[in-house]
């Protein structure tokens, strides 16, 4: 049921309108953060505001929305986002990755592949790679405007010199086409390679800071790294314990006071996916039994 | 067995009503009114509006109250509402030396045209709590009145700018930027800087000014002139061919006079700095118009000593307390995912620096 005092998925046309100009030329340009004039939305800056803004722009009536945080569809936020736009556009909605015609995400990307004419919105919440070797904006633009990346590569150089290996486990930078140095959004760098080649539409939306990215469909992103080191997309050492799946993010979940701990899928939809086929972790029940 | 956070709807669903129960406090209290707060909490209303960006004080009286008080959070739901505004136009510059001032002091001049007018103010009120306050229904308070004068109230400034001792302010009619419309870009001319500092968080924006008065950018800074009262808006109506006015807001305008000894580029004369804040808030429009001083340091060809006040960056980018707020807090929401990878990091080098140690014994 759709709220009517508010019009279509909450902002104006005009301010969609806006974001829209933006997507495209975040589209044109892959990676280049394009400034918007981000609006105050009913949510608080840090919740997924650019995310929000990016999904209502691309809204349409015919949407399937499925919204995320951590992986799950079932977090507090991916609940409080989905009913925004439950409310204020009146979209179907969905678990499942596949049925899903726009996916907004925090801090994951789905396990199971995506497909062609999906969109997939992540909420960004510090979309310069450089801000923590450059704090200031007249800056780091100035740097990509020069494609001057140098700072980047010291800075992986020392992590290296000092620990032996790039001290960098999520948000880690990507180069977007050999041009744009991207920050990813804070998804674990096991996720990064999905970035690449993906048939999906992904856009970036970073509400307080006021910019929006793009990566359009099949663009190459790599994971910056050297020669000699190359990126490594670790993971624990573990499967997950409801369905056994030896390659997917794992959540560690602590059960009990004796340091008992168990390691289960982060992405919910992916493990009820294979649990409903029959797969069965260390720990898990079959599913046809009711179990958990 | 595996108890991660299911159900979150129901929990969402639920804090809420325990949030609306808390709001409502002890039912055996009667419930505050709209008018209540509009009318006996109005600086409040004021800071929310200023803030909101948005002046209706009714809507403003009604956040305070969804917000049990806190008037950040009062000030977050103003704006959520404004962005929903459609802008209809946008009004003549507002005509200050008309306003019908209910206080109008000058620090520079001890009399001046339009003479001092201490209007409603706590400033040589003795902070003693006052107790009498406690016992409700206390008789009416009644000040007394003197007949308004109909004269415009004419800026001090301006008697300095007769004989040219303070920087020339020429009137422009370029539009100015809007800051809620378009991202904001920096280098910032100073209208956006203004409008960025006016709906900036009073607090921050205190903190700063009184950095510069303590030695971190110093202007020397004297209130040439500060006035609280409302002015007219007016809003051109194209199909009428004249400005049609549309009501009238409350408003605090500070000017400073400060010293300046002249730089390469400007002779020895005064300078300016501005504030103008929505609804009777003045040490908001104090503090504007000395972080507005300080940062004009290099249109006034001054040096630049690395003072917080001073840089245009850390004050234009930090001083909106809803994106503040909000990015502060937003560090409570989950993070397993990110945390996980770092765990994962953390548990390898300790291995790689643990073996290292054992190598070595």
């Amino acid at each position: 049921m759709t709220d009517q005092a508010y019009n279509f998925a909450y902002l104006d046309e005009q301010t969609k309108r806006m974001i829209r100009r933006a997507i495209l030329k975040g589209v044109a340009v892959p990676g280049y953060q394009v400034p918007f004039a981000s609006r105050e939305m009913p949510m608080p800056y840090g919740w997924g505001t650019g995310g929000v803004q990016v999904t209502a722009a691309c809204l349409v009536p015919e949407d399937r929305l499925k919204v995320i945080d951590q992986g799950a569809d079932d977090t507090t936020n991916a609940v409080s986002i989905r009913k925004f736009f439950q409310r204020t556009a009146g979209v179907a909605v969905t678990e499942a990755t596949t049925a899903a015609s726009i996916i907004q995400t925090r801090h994951r990307i789905p396990e199971t592949p995506l497909h062609e004419g999906q969109i997939l919105v992540y909420q960004v919440p510090i979309p310069e790679p450089l801000r923590f070797l450059e704090p200031r904006e007249t800056e780091t633009r100035k740097m990509h405007e020069l494609e001057e990346y140098g700072l980047m590569h010291v800075k992986l150089y020392e992590d290296i010199a000092r620990h032996g290996t790039i001290a960098t486990s999520y948000a880690y930078p990507v180069k977007v086409e050999g041009r744009y140095v991207m920050d990813p959004s804070p998804i674990p760098k096991f996720d990064n390679p999905k970035l690449s080649d993906s048939p999906a539409l992904q856009l970036f939306g970073a509400g307080r800071e006021q910019r929006i990215y793009a990566l359009p469909p099949y663009t190459q992103v790599v994971s910056l790294d050297f020669d000699d080191h190359p990126f490594d997309p670790s993971k624990a050492a573990h499967d997950c314990d409801l369905c056994g799946a030896a390659a997917s993010y794992l959540d560690e979940v602590i059960i009990d006071d004796q340091g008992g701990r168990m390691f289960v899928c982060s992405d919910t939809d992916f493990c009820r996916g294979r649990r409903e086929a029959g797969h069965v972790g260390a720990l898990g029940v079959p599913l046809a039994e009711g179990g958990m | 067995m595996y108890v991660a956070v299911k159900g979150g709807e129901r929990a969402i669903d639920n804090a809420h009503a325990w949030q609306a129960e808390e709001r409502r406090g002890d039912p055996a209290v009667a419930e505050l009114a709209l008018a209540q707060i509009r009318e006996q909490l109005a600086l409040a209303v004021n800071r929310v509006m200023a803030e909101g960006s948005l002046y209706d004080p009714d809507l403003a009286a009604l956040a305070i109250k969804q917000a049990r008080g806190d008037l950040i959070e009062a000030i977050f739901l103003i704006r959520a509402y404004r962005t929903t505004l459609p802008r209809l136009g946008a009004s003549r510059p507002v005509a200050t030396a008309q306003m019908a001032v209910i206080r109008r002091i000058s620090a520079t001049f001890k009399d001046l045209p339009g003479g001092q007018v201490l209007g409603p103010t706590f400033d040589y009120t003795h902070r003693l709590l006052d107790f009498k306050l406690a016992a409700e229904g206390a008789p009416v308070p009644v000040a007394a009145t003197a007949p308004a004068s109909l004269a415009d109230v004419p800026h001090v400034m301006a008697f300095l700018n007769r004989d040219g001792l303070i920087e020339a302010e020429p009137a422009g009619d370029a539009s100015p930027p809007d800051l809620t419309r378009e991202p904001m870009e920096l280098p910032a001319s100073r209208a956006l800087r203004l409008q960025a500092i006016t709906r900036g968080d009073e607090g921050f924006i205190l903190a700063l000014a009184y950095s510069t008065q303590r030695g971190y950018g110093r202007t020397h800074a004297f209130v040439g002139e500060l006035r609280i009262g409302c002015v007219a808006v007016e809003l051109d109506i194209p199909e009428l061919g004249f400005p049609v006015e549309i009501g009238e807001v409350e408003l605090s305008e500070c000017e400073t006079v400060n010293q300046f000894t002249g730089s390469k580029t400007e002779p020895p004369q005064f300078t300016r700095g501005y504030g103008l804040v929505f609804g009777q808030s003045e040490r908001k429009a104090i503090s504007m118009s000395l972080v507005d001083r300080s940062l004009r340091w290099k249109e006034l060809g001054e040096d630049c000593t690395g003072a917080p006040a001073q840089d245009e960056e850390f004050v234009l980018m930090h001083a909106d307390n809803i994106q503040a707020t909000g990015f502060l807090e937003h560090i409570k929401l989950p993070h397993y995912v990110d945390f996980q990878s770092e765990l994962e990091l953390v548990r390898k080098l300790r291995a790689e620096v643990l073996a290292a140690q054992e190598a070595a014994q």
